[in-house]
């Protein structure tokens, strides 16, 4: 199955390692510290939204760090923008409708 | 307008002030004469083919594009409250109203809510029940626009928009 942003978002712990990298990148063991699970349901986590491309792994010596992709979340951003250019063009036409009746 | 999504982004909730008495916007939303004249954005047009404003009754409808292109859509109410709310579940359908099994219904819920004798406040809120709802409607408009290039995110995203009708 193909990964979407959506996906990577849909789950609280997700949303919060997201919450967590977008301040600065970290190893797979200090973000482990912030949650109350086992490392190994962390990186399932961290494979989701790898997969989703909101999380990318960097080696820096012998040390993995995972970023933050912020360019993955503006799609996240374009979609509601076009969601509310779709209401308040409709709703606009409803104020003129509503003008004449 | 204020339009807001939960964390999931499952759920939208818009809301917006119309200058009109709550009954003059109900008849607006409910009337499918009126309906027809706004409920389709931009240069997109509706047409009601049937709407049975009552529970268990429908809604059918269809958008047709500036090139001719037409979008089919059904909304199976699921309450009606005379001037307080409209619930129904969105469905894509072809033109006898056959539900398309490919994309998932959606939940929608309008609150008509009186602000004094001339104003009113309508409330909207849209619910991909399914969490796959949300994935299936962007991987067939809106990451297209990506992969396909962006000379054709304008019309996919036209598209789209009709997707949420």
């Amino acid at each position: 199955m193909r990964r979407d942003i959506f996906q990577a978002i849909a789950d609280p712990t997700r949303r919060a390692i997201l919450g967590l990298l977008a301040v600065g990148a970290m190893t797979p063991n200090a973000l482990a510290e912030h949650f109350q699970m086992t490392r190994q349901a962390v990186s399932s986590h961290i494979q989701v939204l790898t997969e989703c491309e909101a999380v990318r792994l960097e080696k820096n010596g012998r040390e993995i760090y995972y970023h933050f992709n912020p360019s993955k979340m503006q799609e996240l951003d374009l979609w509601l923008e076009r969601f509310r250019k779709l209401f308040e063009d409709r709703f606009d036409k409803l104020d003129t409708v509503l003008k004449d009746l | 307008m204020n339009i807001v999504t939960d964390p999931s982004q499952k759920t939208l909730h818009i809301t917006r002030d119309f200058k009109a008495p709550v009954e003059k916007v109900w008849k607006a939303w409910t009337d499918p004469k009126i309906l027809d004249q706004w409920w389709a954005p931009g240069p997109w047009k509706n047409t009601t083919l049937h709407m049975d404003l009552r529970e268990g009754g429908y809604w059918l409808y269809y958008m047709e594009g500036p090139g001719g292109e037409k979008h089919y859509c059904r909304g199976d109410f699921e309450s009606i409250l005379l001037m307080d709310s409209i619930k129904y579940l969105g469905h894509f359908c072809d033109e006898h109203g056959k539900i398309s099994p490919d994309f998932p219904a959606i939940h929608w819920t309008i609150r008509f809510l009186p602000k004094d004798e001339h104003t009113s406040s309508i409330a909207v809120t849209i619910n991909m029940a399914d969490p796959a709802s949300l994935q299936i409607l962007v991987e067939r408009g809106f990451k297209e626009g990506f992969t396909m290039g962006l000379e054709n995110l304008d019309r996919v995203l036209a598209t789209r928009e009709v997707l949420f009708a």
